[in-house]
């Protein structure tokens, strides 16, 4: 189950972040975005191979067999958006891999390797928040709405998830204490309101997504699926 | 080590440079002579106007072409059927955004901008490679490209490591080591679908029919008809013809063909033993000028993209300039304010 959480948390920011191709707002970005995307996909095919067949787990699940958090599903939106998913993401994925790295778990040698790829993912994403929120008065709004927007799906980050030895309040203060010191270093502010939706807890954990993520899937599946036992 | 064509250089030399020779007749002398003698020609060397106005084009024009074509592979890239298929593509459309870049700093030893370039682009001032107006269709015109458009370009590009322009040599050695390496994939994808099912078969088979002639035309227009080739051939730039570096391509694909089990469109295309090289069929050049034009089937398409993305970015490009201007000396504190800076631009 582990495993197939974090792989599938990494395999769908990766396809999120593969849609930027060729959109991205300077050149430079094209070569960050697809380089985290790359990073993450690298994740996921270790993460998911260690859970079953990673083709057949990525392009044959139904969107309510995925576990990964709804954070990573949400469309990219403008680049504010994007780099506030990246930020909350980032932040988590890098805080948790430095723990599991440190346990006895099956995961804590991709965890030792991949926290040093998100070290770098964390300090693009900080970079970034610092520049459009203390940058000009469009690029400071764009900024504070997505943090905003995507603040709903902060909560879901520290669901416990089976299988991993971690201390998820720890772990929650610690991604808490270094959000809010990137968002306000950043002449931003930290949101207030709920981390998670009403009705949810742990939903993308449980296989309950958001409705764009049907969509994404149709998308990422459908030639897979379209020719039923071929190899590629 | 100083070289026999190096320019005197004013800033560093001033006393000196007043008696030297400022006589272009001198200066082309020596230029050509290093051009004929194979030196690299370096951004602070002397050079002829068209030197370097027809570097700045053709340079500029090949930084377009690996931007643009980010888009007909990155099209597939949320769509392809296999995770190692899917991190090769994100890899190989990276690369290219990475080969626009040195390609850009390249122009940019020759005194233009990336800004000034890209507006050009947008503008359509400048050019980018026709076969980027071709859509990708299926899975299988990304090995198309890949085999093909990849083949073409190394067939164009492998000569231009030996340009006589420094800069634009050292940035093609980089480019066409990645550039064989795609190269290579896109064959390998290929193999795979046309050794898989038949209708995988057929696939990989109607791309390589609709990438075919499009890559042939990549060479450029037959020899009588291209206007810069002979200009370009006198200052090693070019190193070949365009027809010659067609008819190589031709040659290198045939086998490469057959050992993928498919076929490559031409009923003409045979072994011609006397010329010891392959004949092929007549390239349909209307096709060419057409899409040259901006009629080509995804040039609007194309275009648009690349200003959208241009366009929508503009505030974040905005917001990394502001930023830079308020952090830029960590140590302003520190440090008396440059004369006559405006009070907020310190703030």
């Amino acid at each position: 189950m582990a495993a197939l959480a974090l792989g599938d948390d990494a395999l769908v920011l990766s396809h999120r972040l593969g849609e930027w191709a060729g959109h991205a707002p300077v050149l430079e970005e094209e070569v960050a975005l697809a380089n985290i995307a790359l990073d993450l996909l690298g994740q996921a095919r270790v993460l998911l191979s260690l859970a079953g067949d990673e083709d057949e787990l990525a392009f044959l699940r139904e969107e309510r067999a995925f576990r990964n958090v709804q954070l990573v599903e949400q469309p990219n939106g403008d680049f504010a958006h994007t780099i506030a998913r990246q930020l909350y993401f980032s932040t988590y994925q890098h805080l948790l891999y430095t723990r599991l790295a440190t346990t006895d778990s099956e995961l804590a040698p991709l965890a030792a390797k991949a926290a040093k790829e998100v070290a770098y993912h964390q300090d693009h994403a900080e970079q970034w928040t610092l520049r459009l929120g203390d940058g000009t008065a469009e690029s400071h709004e764009r900024m504070q709405h997505g943090l905003d927007a995507l603040w709903r799906y902060t909560g879901e980050l520290f669901q416990p998830v089976p299988g991993l030895d971690i201390d998820w309040q720890t772990l929650r203060e610690q991604w808490t204490t270094t959000v809010t010191t990137v968002i306000e270093k950043a002449t931003l502010t930290v949101p207030e309101g709920p981390q998670s939706g009403a009705w949810t807890a742990g939903a993308g954990r449980e296989g309950l997504h958001t409705e764009s993520f049907g969509r994404m899937l149709a998308e990422m599946q459908h030639l897979h699926r379209s020719h039923p036992g071929a190899s590629w | 080590m100083a070289t026999a064509h190096k320019a005197p250089d004013v800033a560093r030399d001033g006393a000196a440079a007043a008696a030297v020779v400022t006589d272009i007749t001198e200066l082309e002398a020596v230029f050509d002579a290093a051009v004929a003698a194979d030196e690299r020609i370096e951004p602070r060397d002397w050079m002829p106007d068209a030197y370097r106005a027809t570097l700045v084009r053709q340079i500029a024009q090949h930084a377009h072409s690996e931007i643009i074509g980010m888009q007909p592979e990155a099209n597939w890239i949320t769509r392809a059927p296999s995770l190692r298929r899917k991190a090769i593509l994100m890899a190989k459309v990276q690369d290219e955004a990475g080969h626009g870049l040195y390609l850009y700093s390249a122009a940019e030893t020759l005194g233009v901008s990336r800004d000034e370039l890209l507006d050009k682009l947008h503008s359509g001032r400048q050019k980018y490679s026709s076969i980027f107006n071709y859509p990708t269709l299926t899975w299988a015109d990304v090995g198309a490209i890949g085999w093909l458009v990849d083949g073409a370009a190394i067939t164009n590009q492998v000569p231009l490591c030996r340009c006589s322009y420094g800069p634009y040599a050292r940035a093609m050695v980089r480019v066409c080591k990645e550039e064989s390496f795609h190269q290579r994939q896109g064959y390998e994808l290929l193999l795979a679908l046309s050794r898989g099912t038949p209708e995988q078969h057929a696939m990989a088979q109607d791309a390589v029919d609709r990438w075919w002639w499009p890559s042939l035309m990549m060479f450029g227009p037959p020899d009588a008809e291209s206007s810069h080739s002979e200009q370009s051939m006198t200052w090693k730039i070019k190193r070949h013809s365009n027809d010659e570096l067609r008819q190589r391509f031709v040659d290198i694909c045939v086998p490469q063909a057959e050992s993928l089990g498919l076929t490559l469109p031409d009923p003409d295309l045979r072994w011609n033993e006397e010329r010891g090289e392959h004949d092929f069929g007549p390239i349909d050049w209307s096709e060419f000028w057409s899409v040259l034009k901006g009629n080509g089937p995804c040039n609007e398409q194309r275009l648009t993209q690349r200003k959208q993305a241009h366009d929508e970015g503009a505030w974040v490009r905005d917001a990394a300039a502001a930023y830079a201007a308020k952090h830029s000396d960590h140590d302003k504190d520190r440090r008396p304010a440059a004369p006559g800076t405006p009070a907020e631009a310190t703030a």
